[in-house]
């Protein structure tokens, strides 16, 4: 396979209006490679906590691959090869005896595809608790399953169904589940990797309205297509391009005045 | 591809309408003057008669700028200019209706004897549309620099309406038989003066749609 080799971007100096507060999550020169192919050059972010980040940038940019790279999904990819440094709460996760286990409880992931398991709505949300042990007795995981169903925004529907399979719900139904899923291990960080890109407009809204209320407790990250989702959702958005970070914004000064001509030419839709 | 050229297309078509309602109130402005300076009734009414398509150009364009928010949700530069083009229809329209009564006055004005020569209505005109013109070139080519020139220059038809304030209140004391017409003067100073504010405000949105920057109240 040939190497990849990123264009020249020029990218002039910028002071993002971004939120202050405390980083969660701080990425510094990160490098990544599938193989030979280099995925990510050089990337350096710091994610507020309790904040929506989202990021967007065409197919092949790297976005996805990032996400991965937060909780170290990328890991089970062979010949995948990462360096510099991911530190939540100012611990580097890419540290030799991490625990990549008690990673993913804390930076929880939902996926474009829904995938609940073929087992009960209230077994798919019990799971994670289950195999962690974190709870001692029964009722604390009915507890902590209708917490989670509660945060998901989904209990109302399915309280009276808990143990009909979860195969059976709608497909927005089944992405609020694997949030709900997600949620019960008490993350704190929140991966979504486009999570309504599926889904139709009011399934979609109630995801939005979701990661609206969700962001009083986690730090969320979400990978969208969607540049409306994005400037819906999200406090701060990062713009991806051949694998390199070219902007870090306010959403909102993104989407009305970015401070990068390849931000304003992709989200304007005159890339290329 | 094709769905960018259609915005752009689209964007195209909003500016050229956005010109032709600049266009037209600039005409209305000059031959309402015209009206006023000839004693030319005729082309007052005409001035008038016209302004109802001016009023439909102006709808023309808000229902182009909200089809083009609702169907392209345009960002960044394309959202600064449909923003800039729905705030500026009205302005632009505004000014047209100020150029109906002025030519309203001339009609009144006709019929009372002339003051001449000791007024600088003509020359507020000439600067209101010397200062439309150029805003509505610097909105086209999205000169922030000179929208800027143009703001500092309304002070100059600010001192001329002074002027003319003043003179007119002294004619009216010193010869109250002709103070109904001076009174139409006034109104006549007053409406050129109310449009280098308008111009101004298109300046303003000229420089928020090149450089993001909202330099109102500043």
């Amino acid at each position: 396979m040939p190497v990849q080799v990123a264009p020249k971007i020029e990218v002039r100096a910028s002071t993002p209006q971004i939120p202050t507060g405390q980083s969660k999550v701080v990425v510094r020169d990160l490098n990544f490679h599938y193989g030979r192919v280099q995925a990510l050059h050089n990337i350096s972010l710091d994610i507020p906590e309790r904040i929506v980040m989202a990021f967007i940038g065409p197919s092949g940019c790297g976005k996805s691959t990032l996400l991965r790279t937060l909780n170290r999904m990328n890991d089970v990819i062979p010949g995948t090869r990462v360096d510099g440094q991911v530190l939540i709460d100012n611990h580097n996760i890419y540290e030799p005896g991490t625990d990549v286990v008690e990673l993913r409880r804390k930076v929880g992931m939902v996926f474009q595809k829904s995938n609940p398991f073929p087992k009960s709505i209230f077994d798919n949300v019990a799971y994670g608790l289950r195999i962690n042990r974190m709870t001692q007795r029964y009722s604390e995981l009915e507890e902590r399953v209708e917490q989670a169903l509660k945060d998901a925004a989904l209990w109302n529907e399915v309280k009276d169904r808990l143990k009909t399979s979860a195969l059976s719900l709608s497909g927005g139904q089944q992405q609020r589940l694997c949030i709900a899923r997600a949620l019960a291990i008490r993350p704190e960080v929140l991966l979504m990797d486009e999570p309504a890109s599926a889904l139709d407009p009011i399934a979609t809204s109630k995801i939005e309205e979701l990661i609206f209320d969700l962001k009083a407790q986690y730090t969320i990250i979400i990978v969208t297509h969607n540049m409306q989702q994005a400037a819906r959702v999200s406090d701060t958005t990062a713009f991806f391009l051949l694998g390199k970070l070219i902007e870090v914004n306010s959403t909102e000064k993104m989407f009305t005045a970015p401070t990068e001509k390849l931000t304003e030419d992709y989200i304007t839709g005159r890339f290329g | 591809m094709d769905l960018h050229r259609h915005l752009d297309d689209e964007l195209s078509s909003l500016r050229d309408r956005v010109l032709l309602l600049g266009g037209e109130a600039e005409q209305a402005l000059d031959r309402a003057m015209y009206a006023l300076g000839e004693r030319d009734s005729e082309v007052a009414r005409q001035v008038l008669e016209h302004d109802d398509q001016i009023d439909h150009l102006e709808v023309e364009i808000d229902r182009q700028c909200i089809d083009i928010i609702a169907l392209r949700q345009p960002a960044a530069r394309d959202l600064r200019f449909v923003i800039s083009v729905a705030k500026m229809a009205p302005v632009l329209e505004r000014i047209a209706d100020h150029a109906c009564n002025i030519a309203r006055a001339a009609i009144d004005l006709n019929n009372e004897p002339e003051l001449k020569s000791v007024l600088d209505l003509s020359r507020m005109a000439e600067h209101a549309l010397k200062m439309l013109r150029a805003s509505l070139d610097a909105f086209t080519s999205g000169d922030a620099i000179v929208a800027r020139e143009i703001i500092k220059s309304d002070s100059e038809i600010n001192d001329l309406y002074n002027h003319t304030f003043h003179r007119l209140i002294e004619l009216m004391v010193t010869e109250p038989a002709t103070a109904t017409r001076d009174a139409r003067l006034l109104f006549v100073a007053k409406h050129l003066e109310r449009i280098g504010d308008y111009v101004t405000d298109i300046c303003e949105l000229t420089v928020y749609m090149a450089e993001a920057a909202f330099i109102k109240h500043t």
